[in-house]
């Protein structure tokens, strides 16, 4: 067995998180108020860990990059968030949600946090909407559910195409209201460019202040990092321009373990690249997919038509259209998981099959939904014999109350009606399951450090479903940490306040200080986005939507190279002790330039197909991924050994005795 | 009343009520000189009523002044502060984008009216007052319509008394309207409001101004 | 395309700033405006000139960071987006552009076109919340019905994003559609009208200490709000603090 204790409590699965709450330590509330603890990323789980932790009586320092807690980039996500309320009555249960997480994740998860995961997220809504989220409802004042991919029940709750911004705004709001008491001291545009550890336990950080660039020292008896993925590796995806990986990267230099980096998600829906100097990519949320048909020509040669502009997607007939999900997956149809999504996608494009200029796009189309729905809407609001103009009108009607916000923006970016031309779209960097690694209790391998939220590697396993970031972050948030926490902090209670002047934080500031000054005195000639967007295209080409062995040996010695480039050439003008966007970059992309190489190391090792992960030479004959439960059942976890080629891989072994490993088939 | 007008929303809403309030006097002003187009008779009775009843000489009269200078002093105040909210100019304002032009130069319409009002009450206010409570004349109930014409003889005056009353339009159109969402009006039935307001800003002030063109060229 | 950008550069919050003269060209109508400023920046470095900085993050269109006054109105001449989602077709070429931040005496800017808009927080900060434990012992969700229309109203009054629209185009530098909005999404949820009193006296003492200026209903953030929050928020917000100040 490894050094990984997952520290999963024993006992049936259904009980495992009562009785560990019943059993942790507590710290009584009179103890809380002399202890510190550091939040950073102020996110969905950041956010709502930093709330709760406030309300439960702990001193709460928060940190992010953005100018306010508001911003950070939960705050995009659209479609909605997961709960097993079983309101519409169709069947859900806990035990379903997590049979479809676990399943979804192509059993690369762990069983427990899963099964934690799903037992709690009623409580998420129950508790957003004491907090004002305003959830969709039916006409009766009931909340309203949809269907999310991957799934044959309606759980996911949701507002409008806005859904993680409602509840981030729930988060922030309580936030609010412990800044407001006092109990949250908010430093907001900080960047955290180190973990403090005093005798092996993580007791602070070193963080920049991003208005006057002075590097300050914050001390605590825990950390928490709640900083969101690393997609940002790839240059182009659909996160946030600042969303970096320097904050689980610097732990993971300080011992924590990263696992399954090479765990990737590309969504299937987002809008396609356009040109060269294109900054990110936006996704259109997952829900168009329960109303939307996802198609491409049926012929070559209509698909180099619709190309070369000679046809419209709307002129070509019906039977010349291959809807090629509902085809190959006609139990699921256009609603199977992303994953599975995104490659079909690939798949037909590489085939020649796509539909834009450069030829990677898929449509998304309306029409039959329309139609569907304005015969509907007609129905019921007595109009007899409509014309075939009324029920279009009734239908575009329909579509707009659903997704008038995701239309909106569709045509903005491509200025495309898409009431009345199919939307084009094609797969693109969403969300990565890999993360620091974390016991049962959100820990990292470094005592006092915890990861929550999409920094932690948990309970997504290869692929996420749907609906189940937001599920996630606030789980860890609201509801999982604020406990376990506690049973660490139990042994605190006599530290008092941690010092910052030892000798511990006077190191740690000076390796800062020594990495800022040779970024800024790097004479080169290339820019930071100059890297970022070489490392992006090694990323997406070699250790994209499918890998093989050759090209991800390429992309590590390529990494590797362009990483002593960047530090012998990066230019970045402007001060250190100062607002220097520059420098920012250039810290982050430095990070990334290393997490890279891991990435692309960690998919070389994965000699199967699961989820996200993809390699050619593991597929079956019909081009579905072949898993390797036998060899492949367990989480990589890499420890930090100097440069990236030397990580050590620890293995946690997956042990599922709830649910039988099966194919996924979504058939 | 420092309470009432210490929040920003406070100020709001009493800008809105004191223009109501002059916005009511307007109609009760413009319902006594329509009189004196169709009937001097009638225009001096009520005039007269105005003139000595002691619930409007020293219960009404003393509202409306100090109505009036509270809607001028405090449209004064708030024009400071939203000055000072913006220190820095921009070097570029698109403002007709956005937002009408009589919405955004409230002061300047303001201004022209209490220029007017000045004038106003050098021509009929204060020669008023000095007859009745500083020389203390007689009473003559049918004094009210001639010196109303006789104001109207100069073709400058008129002229100017005509140019007034567009200005008052002007602010009329956005400032009535406008006091509704002030106090919080704003509801189906605010459409129709709006209306009849826009209305009411164009009509009343036109009415004025036909009134002061007959008598010019009757007198 | 080629452009000519009028920009204000400010070296930080104490210095003097200035508008300053960029030609660009090579400009694309599909870049959106803040690639099209990432690409002078490409080449401002290239010249060893340093970037112009602004606000942005999420570049979707939600995250609020992104601000800028282009050609004297906030996000643009375009309705309905932030500025990281007007696209350079809305230009023409030829034309010359001005750039300058959001202002307010209550948005100090901090550099170039960063401005600092935690006054907006310190709004939020003090009565923006409902105050229900984050301990997940509530009532169930479904317990309390509330009216579709309702939860329609909150919903719209809810997507404000935070990002300064309405204080950047409004001719007094007021913030009542942003601190109405979020009063209004309280007010209009059986959850948040418990403390609707306190809750619009304290947001908007807030709002008036921050400095910023007195509406006087121009309708201008309205029109310029990228996620279109309505004025019946501003008249609701009026109400209920009349309301709250009767009550005392």
């Amino acid at each position: 067995m490894s050094i990984l204790d997952s520290k999963i409590p024993k006992g049936p699965l259904a009980d495992k998180w009562t009785k560990h709450k019943n059993t942790i330590d507590l710290v009584n509330p009179a103890n809380k108020r002399n202890i510190d603890v550091i939040v950073v990323g102020t996110g969905l789980a950041g956010g709502s860990a930093a709330a709760t932790l406030a309300e439960l009586g702990y001193n709460v320092k928060t940190f992010c990059y953005q100018d306010s807690p508001r911003r950070a980039h939960s705050i995009a996500a659209q479609g909605g968030i997961n709960a097993s309320k079983n309101y519409q009555g169709d069947g859900d249960s806990d035990y379903r949600l997590f049979y479809d997480t676990v399943k979804g994740g192509d059993y690369r998860s762990r069983e427990a946090n899963v099964y934690r995961l799903a037992e709690v997220s009623g409580n998420i809504i129950d508790q957003c909407v004491a907090q004002g989220v305003p959830f969709a409802r039916e006409y009766g004042g009931l909340l309203d559910n949809r269907s999310f991919g991957g799934v044959l029940v309606s759980r996911t709750f949701y507002a409008k195409g806005q859904t993680g911004q409602q509840l981030l705004l729930g988060a922030y709001s309580a936030m609010n209201r412990q800044i407001n008491r006092g109990k949250i001291q908010a430093f907001n545009r900080h960047e955290m460019l180190d973990l403090v550890k005093i005798d092996g336990k993580a007791r602070g950080i070193i963080a920049r202040d991003l208005v006057t660039g002075e590097i300050e020292r914050h001390s605590a008896h825990a950390v928490v990092l709640a900083t969101g993925g690393y997609g940002n590796v790839f240059f182009l995806s659909t996160n946030a321009m600042g969303s970096n990986v320097m904050a689980a990267w610097r732990a993971h230099r300080r011992g924590a373990f990263f696992a399954n980096p090479c765990f990737t998600q590309i969504h299937p829906t987002c809008i396609p690249v356009s040109g060269e100097n294109q900054s990110k990519l936006t996704l259109m949320s997952e829900s168009l997919r329960n109303d939307g048909r996802i198609w491409v020509p049926k012929k070559k040669e209509d698909a180099e038509a619709i190309r070369t502009g000679k046809l419209k997607p709307t002129q070509l007939a019906e039977e010349d259209r291959d809807y090629y999900l509902e085809r190959r997956y006609p139990a699921f149809g256009n609603l199977v998981p992303r994953d599975v999504a995104s490659r079909a996608a690939k798949e037909r494009c590489d085939a020649g099959f796509g539909v834009n200029k450069t030829g990677e796009a898929v449509y998304l189309d309306f029409a039959a939904a329309i139609q569907r729905y304005g015969k509907e809407k007609a129905l019921t609001s007595g109009v007899h014999n409509p014309t075939k103009e009324q029920i279009t009108k009734l239908g575009e009607e329909v579509i707009e109350a659903k997704y008038g916000n995701l239309f909106q923006m569709y045509e903005k970016i491509v200025d495309q009606d898409p009431y009345k031309t199919p939307m084009m779209i094609y797969p693109a960097v969403h969300y990565t399951m890999g993360g620091l690694w974390v016991d049962y209790n959100l820990q990292t391998t470094v005592p006092g450090c915890y990861a929550a939220g999409e920094a932690n590697f948990s309970d997504h396993g290869a692929n996420r479903l749907g609906a189940s970031a937001l599920m996630q972050g606030l789980a860890d948030g609201y509801f999982v940490l604020p406990y376990t926490i506690g049973d660490y902090l139990s042994n605190d209670i006599r530290t008092g306040e941690i010092p910052t002047d030892t000798p511990e934080f006077d190191q740690a500031e000076k390796e800062v200080k020594d990495r800022i000054e040779k970024l800024m005195s790097a004479s080169g000639t290339n820019s930071v986005d100059f890297y970022h967007k070489k490392l992006g295209k090694i990323m997406w080409n070699k250790c994209g939507m499918s890998r093989n062995e050759k090209e991800l040996k390429e992309a590590i010695d390529e990494i590797a190279a362009l990483r002593e480039d960047f530090w012998k050439n990066v230019k970045v003008l402007g001060i250190a002790d100062g607002m220097n966007p520059e420098l920012e970059k250039a810290g982050r992309v430095a990070d990334f330039l290393e997490l890279g190489e891991l990435f692309a190391k960690d998919a070389l090792t994965r000699n199967e197909s699961c989820g996200g992960h993809f390699r050619e030479e593991y597929q079956t004959e019909d081009g579905e991924a072949l898993r390797d439960d036998e060899n492949f059942k367990f989480v990589s976890a890499w420890e930090y050994k100097g440069e990236p080629k030397d990580a050590v891989l620890h293995k946690e072994d997956l042990v599922y005795e709830n649910i039988e490993l099966k194919t996924r088939s979504y058939k | 009343m420092g309470g009432l007008i210490k929040s920003s929303i406070a100020r709001k809403v009493a800008m809105a009520l004191s223009g109501l309030f002059l916005v009511f006097f307007l109609l009760q002003h413009f319902s006594i000189n329509f009189t004196s187009v169709f009937s001097p008779d009638l225009f001096n009775e009520l005039s007269h009523f105005m003139g000595i009843n002691p619930i409007v000489q020293f219960a009404l009269q003393p509202i409306l002044i100090f109505a009036v200078i509270f809607h001028f002093v405090m449209g004064f105040i708030l024009e400071l502060q939203n000055n000072r909210a913006r220190a820095v100019k921009y070097a570029k304002y698109n403002g007709s984008a956005n937002a009408s032009w009589v919405s955004r130069n409230m002061i300047y319409s303001g201004l022209v009216v209490l220029a007017f009002l000045g004038l106003h009450f050098y021509d009929f206010w204060v020669p008023e007052i000095v007859y009745k409570y500083v020389e203390v004349n007689p009473e003559v109930p049918t004094r009210y319509y001639e010196e109303l014409v006789h104001k109207f003889e100069s073709p400058i005056r008129t002229g100017l008394y005509v140019l007034s009353f567009v200005f008052l339009a002007l602010h009329l159109w956005h400032g009535f309207a406008s006091s509704f969402q002030s106090v919080g009006f704003n509801n189906k039935y605010a459409v129709g409001a709006t209306k009849f307001a826009k209305a009411f800003a164009i009509l009343i002030p036109l009415g004025f101004v036909v009134i002061a063109v007959i008598h010019h060229f009757n007198h | 395309m080629n452009l000519t950008l009028k920009i204000w550069r400010q070296k930080d919050a104490r210095s003097k700033g200035k508008i300053v003269d960029y030609p660009i060209s090579g400009v694309e109508g599909d870049m959106s405006f803040l690639e099209m400023l990432d690409m002078l920046n490409e080449g401002l470095i290239e010249k060893g000139e340093e970037p112009v900085v602004f606000d942005h993050d999420c570049r979707e269109g939600i995250c609020g960071s992104c601000s800028l006054q282009i050609d004297g109105e906030p996000h643009g001449p375009d309705r309905f987006v932030t500025t990281c989602q007007l696209h350079m077709r809305k230009f023409n070429d030829g034309d010359t552009i001005y750039i300058e931040p959001f202002r307010a005496k209550a948005f100090p800017v901090i550099k170039d076109l960063m401005i600092d808009r935690s006054s907006f927080d310190r709004i939020q900060q003090a009565g923006g919340f409902i105050s229900v434990n984050t301990s997940g012992n509530t009532i169930d969700a479904n317990a309390i019905p509330i009216r579709k229309e309702d939860a329609d109203q909150a919903m719209d009054a809810a997507t404000c994003i935070g990002c300064g629209a309405c204080v950047a185009a409004c001719k007094n530098a007021s913030a009542m559609l942003f601190t109405s909005a979020k009063v209004s999404q309280f007010s209009l949820l059986p959850q948040g009208q418990v403390e609707a009193t306190e809750r619009v006296m304290a947001m908007v003492n807030q709002m008036d200490e921050e400095g910023f200026g007195n509406c006087t209903n121009t309708g201008a953030c309205e029109i310029e709000c990228p996620k279109g929050i309505s004025l019946e928020n501003i008249a609701r917000m009026n109400r209920e603090y009349l309301k709250a100040s009767l009550k005392g």
